[in-house]
């Protein structure tokens, strides 16, 4: 038996090892150093957590799938800058579970939608986008005005951030972690959140939105 | 990057490049123990398999694909280099806006290639001198430039029309700015203003309770539409008369609202026939009852002073003409 190859031809199981060997260098390569470097994980100067409601309203945002439809991430060109404000960076997103980056604008771009409208505009806008702007094909959103929020599960998302963020938020002057959350805001966050609207804790989400870099 | 991922993204990278050749230059020796064009000893469904050499154009691509690999990295860079090129699409690592310019002013200064930088001081070359000169005069005078309300009309498309409509007349909630009917006052430097620093309304409070209930608001809202010459009931009317001294404070005690005393509280005039809600009874009884407070954001930072200037020369001409 001369031929070497043949083993690898006739063996399934090195023929696997191998092929996951190849295509996992990509990976290694691009994905790898990204959880440690400092410009990937360092959050930018003003990030600030996500409020008890705005959290509850990024779990809205995550339910309707919004992030199908808007993207939320500016890329560095001028015609997208032009628009939406300053390019997204790494740093605004470090604290993002799961991030909302997108992939498709059938509307367009939220990164820095925060701001830009009035509550008031929002809570028009998601009942019936056609009332604010004609051309849109968004769909309503009549019921999150109707849904009430319970609070049951906040505190358990805030201190779950709290967990997933750990290596990762602001450092005081002796370089200590910050949480994200203190014991009180964790403690408050039912009440904070209790009684408010779907749509309430929507709007909140959006005008946070772009806030760290502004 | 820290020196080990620098380590770590070349050796991959250069071992995969280099591991790619070595394994062409092995497969393209035959190294079967069979001679070239002759039967590798085993036939399926009829088809025998000859010791073939790999196609010469097939080899010779995917060596130019390596080579390409190494050219394509002397120019972009590897790991923490940045090529030879020296090329980025932006700045990145940045914490703060100030450090996004400040790296900005460095790149130009040092002549580095940020492509995004690059994109926007030649916009900035071009576009920059035309605002700088419409900077340089006044709205009343834009407002008179038709070169100059066609990208301010551009710009509100843009900005504005999402809540002021594309035509700029507004909608519910949302002031008409066609209409000569300002809430802030509707000189330049008042739209200017408006747009620049945004307005918060002072907030039209919630006077259900204190007008006693459903009957109060009922009847202050039978005045306020009597003051636009509507047929309201008029004994409700008259009552709601002696309450409206509540309401003088913002909306005037003709109810001219907040322009005419010279002093911004965005209280609309109520006697002209313009519902920013609605100018149904039940819908000025609503306003009355639970208040309102529309808010316009601030553009100043979205769009800079000389966008705004220029948005405020268009927005002024809507209610010239």
């Amino acid at each position: 038996m001369t031929n070497k190859h043949e083993k690898v031809e006739k063996h399934v199981g090195l023929f696997f090892i191998f092929t996951i060997l190849a295509i996992s260098i990509g990976g290694l390569v691009e994905i790898t150093p990204l959880f440690f470097q400092k410009a990937t994980t360092t959050p930018v100067d003003d990030l600030r957590p996500y409020t008890a409601l705005e959290m509850e309203g990024r779990d809205v945002y995550i339910r309707e799938s919004c992030n199908v439809c808007h993207s939320q991430m500016i890329r560095p060109f001028r015609a997208e800058t032009e628009r939406y404000g300053h390019y997204s960076v790494a740093g605004e997103h470090v604290w993002e579970h799961p991030f909302l980056w997108g992939s498709k604008r059938t509307g367009p771009d939220l990164a820095r939608v925060g701001g830009r409208y009035s509550d008031d505009w929002h809570r028009a806008h998601l009942l019936d986008p056609r009332s604010v702007v004609p051309e849109s094909n968004m769909p309503s959103f009549k019921w999150l005005a109707e849904n009430t929020l319970d609070g049951e599960l906040t505190a358990k998302k805030l201190s779950t951030f709290n967990f997933l963020t750990r290596n990762r938020s602001h450092k005081d002057e002796q370089g200590n972690a910050i949480p994200l959350y203190s014991e009180a805001e964790i403690a408050g966050a039912k009440k904070a959140v209790k009684g408010k609207t779907e749509m309430d804790a929507l709007i909140a989400y959006l005008q946070s939105l772009g806030h760290a870099l502004k | 990057m820290s020196s080990f991922w620098t380590i770590w993204v070349s050796v991959l990278t250069l071992g995969t490049l280099i591991g790619c050749y070595l394994l062409l230059r092995m497969c393209l020796k035959n190294f079967a123990g069979v001679p070239e064009g002759e039967s590798m000893g085993h036939t399926f469904d009829g088809i025998e398999e000859l010791n073939n050499p790999l196609p010469k154009w097939w080899s010779n691509f995917f060596l130019l694909t390596i080579i390409w690999g190494f050219g394509y990295i002397a120019v972009y860079g590897l790991g923490g280099w940045n090529g030879l090129s020296g090329w980025q699409s932006s700045n990145q690592g940045i914490l703060n806006l100030a450090e996004s310019k400040e790296k900005s002013a460095l790149a130009k200064e040092t002549g580095m290639l940020v492509q995004y930088d690059r994109e926007v001081s030649a916009a900035d070359e071009k576009y920059g001198p035309i605002f700088e000169a419409y900077a340089a005069q006044s709205i009343e005078a834009l407002a008179g430039n038709e070169e100059a309300l066609k990208v301010g009309q551009r710009l509100f498309l843009q900005n504005c029309s999402q809540c002021h409509g594309s035509d700029a007349r507004g909608t519910t909630g949302f002031p008409n700015l066609t209409d000569k009917d300002w809430l802030y006052g509707g000189s330049p430097e008042m739209i200017k203003a408006s747009i620049m620093d945004g307005r918060k309304a002072n907030g039209m409070m919630a006077w259900s309770a204190a007008l006693g209930g459903e009957q109060g608001v009922k009847e202050v809202a039978a005045f306020v539409l009597s003051l636009s010459g509507r047929e309201v009931d008029a004994t409700a009317a008259e009552a709601g008369k002696v309450k409206f001294a509540m309401c003088a404070a913002c909306h005037g005690a003709e109810g001219k609202g907040s322009v005419e005393m010279g002093i911004p509280l965005g209280a609309p005039n109520l006697t002209d026939n313009v519902w920013l809600y609605g100018g149904s009874q039940r819908a000025v009884e609503t306003s009355i009852a639970n208040g309102r407070a529309g808010v316009m954001p601030a553009w100043d930072k979205i769009l800079g002073e000389q966008k705004v200037h220029v948005i405020s020369a268009y927005v002024y001409s809507l209610s010239q003409k």
